[in-house]
């Protein structure tokens, strides 16, 4: 029987759980990490901390997912080594594998700013704790201060929105959300946020925290009751790292999510994952890319040979209220609607005949369409480009390819 | 697995495929009253049409389905074959919608959520009732 | 227009606590009746263009329409008729022949109405079609006066070709142009799989259809569309059409609008012209040039095919059926005033030709007084509009019946009578692609074989009823047929006696 070790309990390692039981059935499977929960889905500690999502719903999987699956945790325990065919827990403990799964995510990344020390109510935004920790701060009027126009940091805005605090907002770059939107569609986003109250200072940064104060490089000083930090991420790849393994802006795995130690594999956030719409290796921190390098991780562990392809940047997410979905690359002849009224913008991205990439703000139905293009790189003389520019339809495909994909007729 | 299919030979597009999904699958009791007062249920099925050709696309039901992949919540989930959403744990993140390659996820500005086909499982309707309700057997339940 | 003297027909009733404003009725109505006032956010009906064809009130989810004719009325006069009148203000305002579809639809007698059947009654048992063996099939074609055997038993009498029908009832001819593609392959399905024919009308065969040739009567007409030799030899029989019920003594006219690719290539006419069937053949102005062109035929396909000529019944039907039978053909078909037609000027069809139960049964009894009856079977045609009619077309003489109208209404039809406009919304009397999908022929088929199946049920039943258990044994037994409400000469034309005698 063989023993699968899996560090981590996010996205990832629950796709390999579910990878290793579609191919074994027997083999025991120990899940080991060091928050204290059942598997909860990480994006959702923003809807949490809004209280759209309660207690029990913030669970990624159902309440007898390991119990169904069979699987041993470990939960609050910290791995703090790998190798030999052991991973060595922070108690000292050891536990035995014969493959093993790093699935250790990512951790804010918290430069170093003058006075931060000073700031008794500082916060990150990655965890269900960080996310209660910020909860027990927060009443209405709360004065917070975001770090930061990312994704985190946007998702907290929102969520301390709804809570009724008041926000400021400060990110050295010039445009929110500069890794999923270009400059127009920030622009569009930037203003819908400020017309709900929330206050943006861009291009500029902290110069000087006080316990209740910051002064900001362009000279304006912002009060606030607390501060939460979110100008990034960097990948947990410290347990492959020491143990000898190849580790680059992440941990480096091949196609099977193989690292380059003998029986251990790596999935999600800490590793580097090949970007078919641009060519790039890169981190693509994103929950279904992380579920499906899991699973991908699971089969290959439990000896059903897979691979994974076809992974591409790509986002769905929306705030205040207005949607945005975007995938693949931007670099490329983009083709741009908008209507500003309606808070609706469409970028399509195309280069090489093919679609590369895109952004669909406001009206976003249907996007998967687009996505399908970008990861089956269907060749765009194979579809009808007018329908293709005027919205996501299957229509636009011709009757083949539509009789293959729709009527079951290969 | 017996899914839905449409026969672009035999599509009118008349729409009611959508109307008998929206109003089986809105709890109303009847047509009438899912529709009364201005309201506008979703449906699962949604018509395309160009001058000669048209068809209705629904969930594929994938073996291999991206939407449940990609949920964030684990709202999706497949169950003997049949991808359905439990709506409670949907939060409208949308991310399904970005995945599925066919468009067939459809988004509510009313709910916030998603709407799916679950091929009628959740209704007391038997076969899916855009099946039932095609005027000109466009749409066909069968296995392929 | 400024004066409008006739109003509509109808009117289109929505209910409006029922209208869930789906807009079905606005797409599918093809005279554009019905459309979406998205400002106003409701549905407005325009019943000035109706045509009553029922298409939206069957397609409409929730039952919210229905169709009721205009109760505004013109000042009540027996003699002028608010429809009379309204024709004179059409034709004043068109100067144009009033067109119209389908059968003769005035108040005529029917006189399949007035004709009751015999059932036994303790001298003579009843015969129960579940329990017992029924036959209902039938053959077509001439019969031999006699049979002469060879020294080792087998038949020595030359027998003729004949068509087996499995029941009584074949589906009219309806050309492929007057109806849509969907519907032909619909009847041509349905015959297959029911053991019957169906008829391609003047309109030749579509290639695609040649595989249903085995139950396929290929017609001849005075255009003579389509015919060449793959044709005549693909058909199962060749009817030669010498007038129609529905308009007697007139051609056809199939304008050019609907004379599409296909349709043009299954004519062989070029697309868009007009394809206009001159009345007379021009070839046949006597019973002899009749018989040539029936040899012609049976020379072109080698004698293996029987010829069928398909005349209109008209004042004197009975003298020309006896010329038709001494002319070698093999059956006569015989279609009556109530006829339908996919387009006819009205004058015509509302007034032309004669009843076919009359018709029918003078033919019959001549072909007998003449000692012919043998030489040709007798179809009839001509509204047959359920299984007591074709019935008792038997007893009255008829080997078997045509269908259309019924069939027609097996798929759908209305019986809008609005052929002619090409604009069917069932989808049958159009060639408009969007229309014509309507038409799904894997239903259509099947609706035609349940038809033809429950009608076959019930024929069983009706002369099981009798004490007959083959239908060879009703074909002229008049005495199962008795008259109610019918003076003296009906009665005697007919040939039966008056209910209670």
């Amino acid at each position: 029987m063989k023993k699968y070790v899996i560090i981590g309990n996010s996205a990832a390692a629950i796709g390999a759980v579910q990878g290793i039981r579609s191919v074994d059935t027997e083999g025991m499977i120990t899940v080991i990490s060091d928050e204290p929960y059942h598997t909860y889905s990480r994006p959702l500690i923003s809807y949490w901390l809004e209280g759209k999502v309660t207690d029990e719903k913030i669970y990624y999987r159902e309440p007898d997912f390991y119990e169904k699956n069979n699987v041993m945790t470990m939960f609050g325990t910290r791995a703090v080594a790998i190798g030999g065919g052991y991973v060595t827990l922070a108690n000292g403990g050891k536990v035995q594998y014969d493959k093993l799964l790093v699935a250790t995510g990512s951790k804010p990344f918290v430069p170093p700013m003058a006075g931060l020390e000073d700031v008794k109510d500082k916060f990150t935004f990655m965890t269900w704790d960080s996310a209660k920790a910020i909860k027990e701060k927060v009443t209405s009027g709360t004065k917070v201060l975001i770090i930061g126009a990312g994704l985190i940091g946007l998702k907290c805005a929102e969520a301390l929105y709804h809570l009724e605090a008041d926000i400021t907002v400060v990110d050295l770059a010039d445009r929110i959300l500069p890794s999923i939107l270009d400059v127009r569609a920030g622009q569009i986003m930037q203003k819908h946020i400020e017309s709900k109250g929330t206050k943006f200072i861009l291009g500029t940064s902290v110069e000087q925290f006080s316990e209740h104060s910051a002064k900001l490089t362009n000279g304006d000083t912002v009060d606030f009751d607390i501060v939460v930090i979110a100008v990034g991420v960097r990948p947990n790849t410290e347990l492959v790292s020491e143990a000898g393994g190849k580790v680059e802006k992440g941990i480096i795995t091949d196609l099977t999510q193989k690292t380059t130690i003998p029986d251990v594999y790596a999935a999600g956030d800490c590793t580097v994952s090949y970007d078919s719409s641009s060519d790039t290796q890169k981190i693509l921190a994103l929950l279904p890319n992380a579920f499906m390098q899991g699973e991908v991780a699971g089969k290959n562990m439990a000896g059903e040979e897979t691979v994974y392809l076809n992974a591409i940047p790509m986002n769905a997410i929306g705030f205040y209220g207005l949607h945005i979905i975007t995938a693949g690359s931007y670099d490329g002849q983009a083709d741009v609607t908008e209507n500003e009224e309606k808070e609706q913008y469409k970028k399509l991205v195309f280069k090489d005949g093919l679609l590369k990439g895109y952004i669909l703000m406001g009206d976003v139905a249907r996007a998967g369409i687009y996505t399908s293009m970008i990861r089956e790189r269907i060749p765009l003389e194979d579809v009808d480009i007018e329908l293709l520019r005027t919205r996501p339809q299957m229509m636009m495909f011709g009757k083949a390819r539509r009789d293959e994909k729709l009527a079951g007729k290969m | 697995m017996k899914k839905v299919y449409v026969n672009e030979e035999w599509c009118l597009a008349c729409h009611l495929c959508e109307y008998y999904c929206a109003a089986a699958n809105s709890g109303a009791e009847n047509m009438i009253k899912a529709f009364a007062n201005g309201k506008k249920p979703i449906s699962a099925i949604q018509v395309e049409e160009s001058d000669s050709i048209n068809f209705a696309v629904q969930c594929r039901h994938c073996p291999v389905p991206l939407c449940v992949k990609s949920c964030i919540t684990g709202a999706l989930s497949v169950k003997d074959g049949v991808v359905s959403c439990d709506e409670s744990r949907c939060v409208g993140c949308y991310t399904c919608v970005l995945a599925c390659p066919y468009g067939c996820i459809v988004t509510s500005e009313q709910s916030k959520v998603i709407r799916k086909c679950d091929l009628c499982t959740k209704n007391n309707n038997g076969d899916p009732v855009c099946v039932k309700g095609c005027p000109n057997r466009a749409i066909v339940f069968e296995e392929r | 227009m400024a004066l409008n003297y006739f109003q509509p027909l109808f009117d289109v009733i929505r209910d409006k606590d029922r209208c869930i404003k789906c807009r079905a009725c606005e797409r599918q109505c093809a005279n554009e009746v019905h459309h979406y006032d998205a400002e106003l956010d409701k549905m407005i009906s325009n019943s000035q263009t109706c045509v009553d064809c029922q298409r939206c009130v069957c397609i409409c989810p929730t039952s919210a329409l229905k169709i009721t004719d205009n109760p505004n009325k013109f000042r009540n006069n027996s003699n002028w008729s608010q429809r009379v009148m309204t024709e004179v203000y059409k034709q004043a305002e068109t100067g144009g022949v009033l067109l119209c579809a389908m059968g003769n639809p005035k108040e005529y007698p029917v006189y399949w109405d007035k004709i009751l059947l015999n059932a036994s009654q303790v001298t003579n048992p009843p015969i129960d079609p579940l329990r017992e063996p029924m036959e209902t099939r039938v053959f077509l074609g001439k019969k031999p006066r006699s049979v002469t055997f060879k020294e080792d038993g087998s038949i020595d009498t030359k027998i003729t070709p004949t068509l087996e029908l499995s029941t009584p009832i074949m589906f009219s001819a309806m050309s492929y142009g007057s109806i849509s593609r969907n519907a032909h392959e619909s009847l041509a399905r349905a015959a297959a799989e029911l053991g019957i024919y169906y008829n391609t009308g003047e309109g030749g065969l579509h290639k695609d259809f040649y595989k249903y040739g085995p139950n396929t009567i290929v017609q001849v007409a005075s255009g003579r569309f389509g015919v060449f030799k793959d044709y005549l030899e693909t058909g199962a029989a060749i009817e030669i059409k010498m007038g129609q019920g529905a308009k007697p003594g007139i051609g056809g006219h199939l304008p050019g609008a609907k004379i599409l690719e296909d349709v043009s290539k299954t004519r062989m006419i070029p697309m868009g012209t007009d394809a206009i069937s001159p009345a007379p053949h021009h070839d046949i102005y006597s019973i002899e040039d009749l018989r040539q062109l029936v040899f012609s035929l049976k020379e072109a396909t080698e004698y293996k095919k029987p010829i069928i000529v398909k005349i209109a019944a008209v004042h004197n039907v009975a003298a020309i059926a006896s010329g038709i039978a001494r002319s070698g053909a093999d059956i006569i078909a015989i279609d009556g005033y109530r006829g339908g037609t996919g387009a006819a000027p009205t004058r015509i069809r509302d007034n032309v030709g004669i009843p076919i139960e009359l018709a029918l049964a003078s033919v019959d009894q001549r072909l007998r007084d003449e000692g012919i009856r043998n030489e040709v079977s007798v179809v009839v045609a001509g509204s047959v509009r359920s299984s007591s009619d074709v019935v008792k077309a038997i007893a009255l003489g008829a080997d078997a019946c045509y269908i259309g109208t019924a069939a027609l209404l097996a798929l759908g039809c209305h019986l809008c009578r609005s052929c002619q406009t090409g604009k069917c919304n069932w989808g049958i009397a159009t060639q408009r692609p969007d229309l014509v999908k309507r038409l799904n022929p894997n239903i259509g088929y099947h609706r035609l074989v349940n038809l033809v199946h429950a009608w076959d049920h019930e024929i069983k039943e009706m002369i099981g009823g009798m004490g007959i258990n083959s239908i060879e044994a009703l074909r002229g037994n008049r005495l199962m047929l008795r008259g109610i409400g019918l003076n003296e000469k009906e009665l005697e034309i007919l040939g039966i006696r008056h209910a209670g005698q």
